[in-house]
């Protein structure tokens, strides 16, 4: 299998509708890399909202219309941990009783990467030539540290980024609060998770804490906005595309 | 009676978070114990792969748990105990009690036990006017408060020294004080005395052992070793998936057991007990009765879905990780099992839908299963919980919690296979939420349903052109060029 060629972008919904330019800084470090990008642009979602609040036939049928659209892909990568792991390790479950179905979502999972653990596991690749200024700190996604296993991936990046100083925060593992509907469904200990990550990244004394998903930044993001607290949250292929402040 | 009050998770969450006193001992716990088993973990001979082996132990044992429980019973009634098997709490207690009239019980001690709390022991004796005197440290303290415990192996860790200090010198009669080693000898002066006037011990059962016919208890305090050993009648509860079949299980087992519970290599004191003393023994009780207990097991045992959670040691390693129980403390939970471990088993025993805030209050975040030394998948059955939830099932007798919900989700996934439609949608959406947006693009004050995300976070709002369209865009440019 040619992994190293050309790459197909499976866009997290998040970073579709809100945050496109991650999407773009993705684009950026491909092009720089001199791999050919292909983006399908009937994707959608990948069901995980759905799946996550119990609704699997819904996820199913969101599911299904991924697989649709990607499964001729050779080598998909997404900017997203919980997004991979959805398909990795969710979708096997949800069509665990339809052998065919099964099968397909089996073979997509093995092609499909998290955006660092394709830069890294895949190419080889640690320093990718770019450069960025500023005291850098990074929150462990849950999904994507526990359930696909990317921990010192991002790390190995981050620590090549030239101008770059990277500061481990206390508990970068522990998880940051989101919990997807959870985080407006329970509020109030949403709200008391974060504000431990985010006295967290304070004390760390970053300017930029830094992720593999946009769904924990975004949640990240909100309270240091609203508490007017002066640090940056920027998707890790902002950094590794050389974006300034 | 079995106290029930899953109904006030939230309450009770917003409770615990407000609580500054919990809050510090939640998170000086987490620290020292919940990083404490994850280091013991790594530093194990056998690396932390071993727990997925004690997994295919307790797995094996599951399988096998009629045999085992017969065989264990056998064995038991050869030396002389009683085994009962009581099929739910009920039955149990009535049980103990009858047992406790007959030999004229007036005072009961007890070790630390978690399965009493669950089938309301202390309540019923306390209604037949025998006393049951908790003879761990934190039980006991509770005890004398009136309260229920708020963590499986550190009951006590709302409670502040000076607190315990104005309890004792109340409750015990001596001068107040905040000197733990002071507090220590007056509990320690008080329940010698217990031990020595009690006419039953009760104890729970860590894990008992088929091939030997016994039951192990470990304690690091020795008190259920004296509460085992000095009342004449013993009379030990366990679930009844708490067995293995060889005794070379429990090497790995508690091993893990005290890593996970206590950052320990291994407990205090570590008991094993198949029967009265037999004669010529110096020490233990005249009379040995084992209840095994199922209140609800074999249901969980009939769905090979759920069968996974008769693996729980209730070691509490779990509680010890999670940032909910973290902010939120034990009370929460309504129920004698708190954190991951209850977020799962209690809506097995108590009702799905009754205990829905357990299974739908937390963050899917994985660190359960990462410190569970049995290795459990916490966080599947949560997810299958919130399935059983959203659509209803008949099996566990559990009706649909939302059907607004239900509603939006189907339209939302006849959206997703329409790239146009989900367009449409994101467009409504923006516009919409352009009449929240404040400074900078932040949205500050959500609508609806949404509004709990902006109690206390701002929002970006959507991109005016979505990822796609801009991408199809300079697509369609890079063409005509
Ligand atoms: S689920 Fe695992 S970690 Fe939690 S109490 Fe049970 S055995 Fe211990």
């Amino acid at each position: 299998m040619n992994y190293n060629k050309k790459v197909t972008l499976f866009i997290q919904c998040i970073i579709d509708g809100i945050f496109p330019e991650v999407g773009f800084a993705v684009v950026r470090i491909f092009n720089k890399l001199g791999i050919g990008v292909e983006c399908p642009a009937e994707q959608t979602c990948c069901g995980q909202p759905a799946f996550n609040s119990g609704y699997r036939k819904e996820a199913k049928r969101a599911a299904e219309h991924f697989m649709e659209v990607f499964g001729e892909a050779e080598c998909i990568v997404c900017p997203s941990g919980s997004c991979v792991n959805m398909v990795r390790n969710h979708y096997p479950e949800l069509f665990r009783d339809n052998a065919k179905l099964l099968e397909r979502a089996k073979g997509i999972g093995v092609k499909t990467f998290e955006l660092t653990e394709y830069l890294v596991d895949v190419l080889g690749l640690e320093d990718l030539g770019s450069r960025y200024d500023g005291r850098i700190t990074y929150h462990d996604s849950c999904h994507l540290m526990r359930g696909i296993g990317v921990k010192e991936q991002p790390r190995k990046l981050i620590r090549k980024i030239r101008g770059a100083e990277f500061v481990e925060m206390k508990d970068s593992d522990k998880c940051c609060g989101f919990g997807g509907a959870f985080s407006v469904k329970y509020p109030e200990i949403s709200t008391a998770i974060l504000e431990d990550k985010v006295k967290n990244i304070i004390d760390s004394n970053a300017e930029i804490v830094t992720g593999c998903d946009m769904g924990c930044l975004m949640n990240i993001q909100g309270m240091l906005s609203r508490r007017g607290l002066p640090v940056k949250t920027l998707h890790i292929a902002q950094l590794l595309a050389g974006q300034s402040i | 009676m079995t106290r029930i009050a899953t109904e006030n998770y939230r309450e009770e969450a917003i409770k615990g978070i407000n609580d500054p006193v919990l809050q510090k001992a939640l998170a000086n716990l987490q620290m020292r114990l919940g990083r404490g088993a994850e280091e013991a973990y790594r530093n194990l001979p056998e690396g932390p792969g071993l727990r997925r082996k004690a997994h295919e132990i307790r797995m094996n044992a599951i399988e096998n748990l009629d045999v085992l429980l017969e065989l264990l019973a056998d064995k038991i009634r050869s030396r002389g105990g009683h085994v009962f098997f009581a099929e739910d709490a009920d039955a149990a207690v009535t049980y103990c009690l009858e047992t406790a009239q007959k030999h004229n019980v007036r005072l009961a001690v007890k070790g630390k036990s978690m399965i009493t709390e669950e089938i309301g022991l202390n309540d019923a004796f306390a209604a037949a006017d025998i006393e049951v005197a908790e003879t761990d440290l934190g039980e006991y303290i509770i005890q004398l408060a009136g309260e229920h415990p708020s963590h499986i192996i550190a009951p006590a860790i709302h409670k502040t020294r000076s607190e315990i200090g104005l309890l004792f010198s109340e409750k015990l009669n001596i001068p107040y004080t905040t000197d733990p080693e002071t507090l220590t000898r007056a509990a320690r002066k008080a329940l010698r005395e217990k031990f020595l006037s009690a006419g039953m011990g009760i104890s729970g059962c860590n894990i008992a052992c088929a091939e030997t016919g016994h039951i192990t208890v470990v304690s690091n305090e020795g008190n259920i070793r004296m509460s085992t050993t000095l009342p004449k009648v013993h009379v030990a509860f366990m679930g009844m998936e708490r067995i293995t079949a060889r005794l070379s299980d429990h090497d790995i087992l508690f091993r893990l057991l005290s890593r996970g519970a206590a950052a320990q290599k291994m407990a205090g004191y570590v008991s094993y007990i198949g029967g009265p003393r037999i004669s010529g023994q110096a020490d233990g009780p005249d009379e040995f009765h084992l209840v095994i207990i199922d209140n609800g097991r074999t249901k969980i045992l009939a769905d090979n879905e759920f069968r996974e959670m008769l693996c729980c040691i209730r070691c509490g390693a779990c509680l010890n990780m999670c940032p909910v129980y973290g902010e939120i403390g034990g009370h929460a939970y309504g129920y004698a099992y708190t954190g991951p471990v209850g977020a799962v088993v209690t809506p097995l025993l108590v009702g799905i839908n009754r205990a829905k805030d357990l299974c739908l209050g937390e963050t899917l975040c994985g660190a359960c299963k990462d410190a569970c030394p049995v290795d459990i998948d916490l966080p599947r059955m949560l997810l299958l919980l919130r399935a059983k939830l959203a659509d209803g099932d008949e099996k566990w007798n559990v009706k649909r919690e939302n059907t607004g919900e239900k509603i939006l989700y189907g339209i939302w996934s006849e959206i997703v296979r329409r790239r146009w439609a989900y367009d449409a949608m994101l467009n409504l959406s923006r516009e919409g939420l352009r009449l929240f947006t404040g400074k900078e693009g932040m949205i500050s004050s959500f609508p609806f349903f949404l509004k709990g995300w902006t109690d206390s976070r701002d929002m970006k709002l959507p991109a005016r052109e979505s990822f796609m369209l801009q991408w199809k865009k300079s697509e369609k440019q890079k063409r005509v060029k």
